[in-house]
C-alpha cells in the first residue's frame, strides 16, 4: 500500500528529523524536476512498507533553501538517510526499488 | 504448442517500450512491460523537445511521457515494477529471469536506453550529486547566479547548457573538437548567448573541492596546456552507454554494448528485437526510437504467427 508522505519545512526540520525517534527517510525534492515527481510513487510504496520503522517525509528545496544548503544537496531527487540526527546513507538520482530497499535494509 | 506466460515481454519503459507497448496491446498480443524504475527513461531529465513531431510549442520530456504513458494505459497495457537480471535465449522459448520469479515468452523486445557516460576521471565519484550532475532540469537552479561548466559537443551537451544559462551567471562549454556536433538550430542559439563561453579542443581530467565541488582541471589536448577553473557546478554529456549489462552475450552487441538488429529490428537471436536507444545506430532521438519500437512490434507479431 501506498501512503502520503508529509511535507517538511526548515522550521521543523530538526524536529521532525534530527530529533526523530525512528530512523528518517528524506526526499528533497522540487516540483520543477521531473526526476523527483517520477520516483514519488515509489517513495510513496516504500512508505507503505516501512512506515512502521522508518520515518517518511519530503522537503521542497524551492520553498526551504536552508536544509538542503546545510546537507549540501545539490543534485535531486536526493533522498537520504538520518539516524540520531546523523547522515548515515544517501541516493541520489533515479534507482530502482531493489537498491532503495537494499539502503532500508542496511540501516534497519 | 506449449502456452508460455507471454507472447512479447517488453524490457523498458522510455519512449521506445511504451511505444511497443502501445502497439501490442492494440495488437491484442498478450504483453508485458517490465520497467526497473518508473517509465520515462531518459526523456524524464530532458527539459524541452522541439522535434518530435506534433507539439508545435515544444514540449517537456516529463509531459510528453505522462501523455505517452496514458495513451498506453487506455490500451490496458500491463506494466509492471521490476527488474530483468537475465535472459536464458538458448531454446524458443525464451525465459526471462526478474527479481522475484523468471516468466517465459515467445518473443522479447529490449527497449532498455542508455545512461549517460562516465568520464573516468579523478573526482567524478565524489563530487558525483555535489556539483557534478548529468540533469540540467533537476539541478540547474541550485546554481543560479553561480558559474558552471559543461562537457560536451552534441545536441544534448549544446541544448542543456543553453538552458543553464537561464539560472548560471555563466556557463563554460568544453569540448574535445573544435567545433560542435549539435544541430545547426542549438549551435545558432547557443553562439548567440553570452553566457556561455566555449573551451575548444579541450577535456576535464579531474574534478577538486572538499564538501562539494569547487575546481575542475581542463587540458587543451592540442597543446598540453591545463588549466583550474572554480566552478560551483559540471555537467557531463559526453555520450551515452546502453543499459545492456543483464544481456552478457545472450545476443550480438557493437563495440559500446548497444544491440546489433536488423532491418525489421531483430537481434542475433529469433524472436528477440531492440529497438530505441540501446539498439546500435546512427541516431538516437525519441523519433527514432518510436519508430523502431513500432517495426519491432510489426516484427515480433509476424514471428509469433509464424510459430502458432
Amino acid at each position: 500500500m501506498a501512503e502520503v508522505i508529509s511535507e517538511i519545512d526548515d522550521s521543523i526540520f530538526d524536529a521532525e528529523v534530527l530529533k526523530s525517534d525512528k530512523p528518517v527517510l528524506i526526499d528533497f525534492w522540487a516540483p520543477w524536476c521531473g526526476p523527483c515527481r517520477a520516483i514519488s510513487p515509489l517513495v510513496e510504496q516504500l512508505a507503505g512498507e516501512f512506515g512502521d520503522k522508518i520515518k517518511f517525509v519530503k522537503c521542497n528545496v524551492d520553498d526551504n533553501p536552508i536544509s538542503p544548503g546545510k546537507y549540501g544537496i545539490r543534485s535531486i531527487p536526493t533522498l537520504m538517510f538520518f539516524k540520531d540526527g546523523n547522515v548515515v546513507d544517501q541516493v541520489i538520482g533515479m534507482v530502482a526499488k531493489s537498491k532503495l530497499e537494499e539502503v532500508i535494509n542496511k540501516i534497519l | 504448442m506449449k502456452s508460455l506466460d507471454y507472447d512479447l515481454v517488453i524490457i523498458g519503459g522510455g519512449p521506445a517500450g511504451l511505444t511497443a507497448g502501445l502497439y501490442a496491446a492494440r495488437a491484442r498480443l498478450n504483453v508485458i512491460l517490465i520497467e526497473k524504475v518508473v517509465p520515462g527513461g531518459q526523456v524524464l531529465t530532458t527539459d524541452w523537445i522541439e522535434n518530435y513531431p506534433g507539439f508545435p510549442g515544444g514540449i517537456s520530456g516529463p509531459d510528453l511521457i505522462r501523455k505517452m504513458t496514458e495513451q498506453v494505459k487506455k490500451f490496458n497495457l500491463n506494466i509492471e515494477s521490476n527488474e530483468v537480471i537475465s535472459l536464458d535465449l538458448s531454446e524458443p522459448v525464451k525465459k526471462i529471469r526478474l527479481s522475484d520469479r523468471t516468466i517465459t515468452s515467445h518473443t522479447i523486445i529490449i527497449a532498455t536506453g542508455a545512461s549517460p557516460k562516465k568520464l573516468g576521471i579523478p573526482g567524478e565519484d565524489i563530487f558525483w550529486g555535489k556539483g557534478l550532475s548529468t540533469c540540467a532540469t533537476c539541478d540547474a537552479p541550485f546554481f543560479k547566479d553561480k558559474m558552471v561548466a559543461a562537457v560536451g559537443g552534441g545536441d544534448t551537451a549544446v541544448q542543456e547548457s543553453i538552458f543553464l544559462t537561464k539560472f548560471a551567471k555563466k556557463v563554460y562549454l568544453i569540448h574535445r573538437r573544435d567545433q560542435l556536433r549539435a544541430t545547426k538550430i542549438l549551435q545558432e542559439r547557443a553562439f548567440a548567448n553570452d553566457k556561455i563561453e566555449f573551451i575548444w579542443d579541450s577535456v576535464l581530467t579531474s574534478i577538486n573541492g572538499f564538501a562539494n565541488l569547487e575546481k575542475i582541471t581542463v587540458k587543451n589536448i592540442k597543446t598540453g596546456d591545463t588549466k583550474e577553473l572554480s566552478v560551483d557546478g559540471c555537467f557531463i554529456w559526453t555520450g551515452i552507454l546502453p543499459n545492456t549489462n543483464f544481456l552478457k552475450d545472450e545476443v550480438k552487441v557493437d563495440d559500446n554494448g548497444f544491440i546489433i538488429v536488423d532491418s525489421n529490428m531483430q537481434s542475433s537471436v529469433p524472436g528477440v528485437f531492440a529497438a530505441g536507444d540501446a539498439r546500435s545506430t546512427g541516431l538516437r532521438q525519441i523519433a527514432t526510437a518510436v519508430g523502431d519500437a513500432a517495426s519491432a512490434v510489426f516484427s515480433a507479431e509476424y514471428y509469433i504467427e509464424n510459430i502458432k
